[in-house]
């Protein structure tokens, strides 16, 4: 699963940890956008004038991503995306790639923007380190954010999107996103999820949810499972 | 862009270049002379004499006996040699350990390892400007603490703690218990290269020393031991260097040992006033040149060599891949340039927000550091930050400090991964 992702790279990786495997490179795409960031917001946030706008992460985490979109309400396309990030270099250029995916062959249609994975983003960039890969998760989910803003300013109520925070198990606390976090980070197993999280080890009656929610994270991020 | 074109190294903390007199030194003892010292025969001797002259060269400079000091692979070796060698030879007088939250890894995680066999780990606070706080770590010693351990500086900021006064608390506690503990122990890996080492001075019984960041070879550290302080090994063997560490000596890493702190010790005060200039003209012009910069650690008690500053509103990693792309070369705080991708644990025991460490990088000065490099640095960095903040959509301010770091929101709005792992 992880493995189709590396096998489909074009480019090799500068270091490869001999222990575990994984690798460490930024590709030359990465370096690309990270050094020339496509469609950067030059102007100041509060002089932006755009349709909507979304948000994620907190700078206490290290990265934030805010995006500004415009609509085109008769194709129902996004016809500019602008932005900007604090993080590291994966976060910068994966909000550049996923700019450029948006806008070019003339804006992307809503419902396939909804559709983005990080995989795709990853795709597009050459791959990002292992431990890096959620940083391209909050670019998919920044765009979701800004499109939900759309959403709601235009009273679509019904195409918006929720993200889960729903709380899976009553003993520890974990939600979804715990799972979708701990998957992203490698564990793709439950035993690996419950050894991360210790979800569902007072509370047996969530397992078959959260297996079913590793395998729709495991599927998102990495691919349909190899039979 | 300038790649392959001169370097700018500051990163004399982590390591730093090997001394070409040193290098010369060392290499004869790979091949002519490759006798081992536990043999008896001409060559042997040799190597054994060659040890010989090494110690007395450290021990002098240290001030103490030869038999008081022992080679180990690394200042990691001799920090795990110091607190397993007390604990396990002394778990029937006591079970507590003091140490500081902002020791190094080779302490910190020896330390957790012993927790989980029973020992009683105490790790005492520092202070905001980086300084430990003595009150605190005077009321956690107790009859049953057997060692204290407390790094001469820090390896993030550079903030040296002031080990003779520490050593005076733990001699009045020592002769008010009618007792030989606890034992103090210090690594000294940071401070080696700038400050005075003489053990009897700082009043220390232990001391870890690395060889390679003074311009001497990787592979190599040091222990002093105090006479009579009662220590078990961790390496076992053929029961070289006093049964202490088993295991044929590293020939040419000692000879290169001795000669780089030797060296080392013959520049060290004209050393300290030129990188002390050096590094405070780096810092006058950040801060002049880049509006909202905070030091890291204490303003004056810190090592002539370190400067670590956070720049608001942009991340370590991105600068340091923007300064390697021309040659400079520094390390950063971040959690994004981390295996774990935590933040630096120092950074965080000082109280820094993590806003502000995500956005910490650390220049530390050494040998070859010119004026030049400095003038490279002021010219590039106000354009880096320029630009990189450009791209951030943060606007965070220094008076804000209370209200920035709300520890939610991540992934799906929640608490940081670094922060969610502690609660469990």
């Amino acid at each position: 699963m992880k493995k189709s992702i590396k096998k489909s790279l074009k480019e090799k990786p500068d270091i490869v940890n001999k222990y575990t495997g994984d690798t460490w490179a930024y590709t030359k795409t990465v370096k690309d956008h990270f050094f020339k960031p496509r469609n950067l917001l030059w102007e100041k946030p509060e002089n932006a004038k755009f349709d909507a706008e979304g948000i994620v992460g907190s700078p206490a985490c290290g990265d934030v991503m805010r995006v500004w979109i415009n609509i085109n309400p008769k194709k129902d396309t996004i016809t500019a995306f602008k932005w900007r990030t604090f993080g590291c270099a994966s976060a910068i250029a994966t909000t550049s790639m996923l700019s450029v995916m948006i806008t070019e062959k003339k804006g992307m249609k809503i419902d396939d923007a909804l559709k983005i994975r990080p995989q795709d983003i990853m795709k597009r960039l050459g791959g990002l380190p292992d431990r890096k890969i959620h940083c391209s998760v909050l670019g998919d989910k920044a765009l979701r954010a800004a499109i939900n803003d759309w959403f709601k300013k235009t009273n679509q109520i019904d195409r918006i999107v929720i993200e889960g925070t729903r709380v899976i198990d009553p003993n520890t606390k974990v939600t979804e996103a715990d799972i979708e976090e701990a998957v992203l980070e490698g564990a793709i197993t439950l035993e690996a999820v419950q050894k991360r999280t210790k979800v569902g080890i007072g509370f047996p009656e969530c397992i078959p949810k959260v297996e079913e929610l590793i395998r729709f994270f495991r599927e998102k991020y990495f691919g349909p499972d190899e039979k | 862009m300038f790649k392959n074109k001169k370097q700018y190294y500051f990163d004399h903390a982590s390591t730093t270049p090997l001394d070409n007199k040193v290098l010369s030194l060392m290499l004869p003892y790979f091949s002519s002379e490759f006798g081992n010292p536990s043999n008896l025969y001409g060559m042997g001797r040799n190597a054994n004499n060659a040890i010989s002259e090494a110690t007395k060269t450290i021990t002098k400079i240290l001030g103490c006996k030869m038999n008081e000091f022992i080679y180990t692979g690394s200042a990691t070796e001799a920090d795990n040699l110091a607190i397993l060698g007390i604990a396990r030879a002394n778990k029937e007088k006591g079970n507590r350990i003091i140490i500081s939250k902002i020791e190094h890894k080779g302490i910190l995680s020896v330390c957790e390892t012993l927790r989980k066999e029973g020992f009683d780990i105490i790790e005492i606070p520092v202070e905001k400007n980086g300084l430990l706080e003595l009150s605190v770590l005077e009321s956690a010693i107790n009859p049953q603490t057997i060692l204290i351990s407390i790094s001469h500086a820090d390896s993030e900021t550079g903030t040296i703690q002031s080990i003779s006064n520490i050593s005076k608390i733990i001699k009045s506690v020592r002769e008010q218990n009618k007792s030989d503990f606890p034992y103090f122990h210090t690594d000294a890996s940071q401070t080696t290269a700038y400050l005075p080492i003489n053990v009897d001075n700082l009043g220390i019984d232990l001391m870890t020393l690395s060889a390679h960041k003074l311009c001497g070879p990787k592979g190599i550290g040091g222990l002093y031991i105090r006479h009579g302080t009662r220590i078990n090994p961790i390496i076992y063997g053929g029961g070289q260097q006093n049964r202490l560490r088993s295991g044929t000596e590293n020939i040419p890493g000692i000879v290169g040992f001795a000669e780089a702190l030797s060296i080392n010790e013959k520049n060290k005060k004209t050393e300290f006033k030129r990188i002390k200039r050096l590094r405070n003209i780096l810092e006058r012009g950040i801060f002049k040149a880049i509006s909202r910069v905070v030091l890291n650690g204490h303003k004056t008690k810190r090592l002539p060599n370190f400067l670590n500053i956070s720049i608001l509103d942009i991340e370590g990693e991105a600068m340091l891949l923007f300064l390697d792309e021309i040659g400079i070369m520094v390390n950063t705080g971040s959690a994004c340039n981390s295996q774990s991708l935590e933040p630096s644990y120092i950074l965080m025991a000082l109280g820094n927000p993590y806003e502000y460490i995500h956005g910490s990088i650390r220049f530390t000065l050494g040998k070859s550091n010119t004026i030049t490099d400095i003038k490279y640095v002021l010219k590039h960095l106000p354009k880096i930050v320029d630009k990189l903040r450009k791209i951030s959509p943060l606007n965070l301010h220094l008076n804000q400090k209370s209200t920035i770091s709300d520890p939610r929101a991540f992934i799906g709005n929640q608490t940081p991964h670094f922060l969610r792992k502690k609660n469990k």
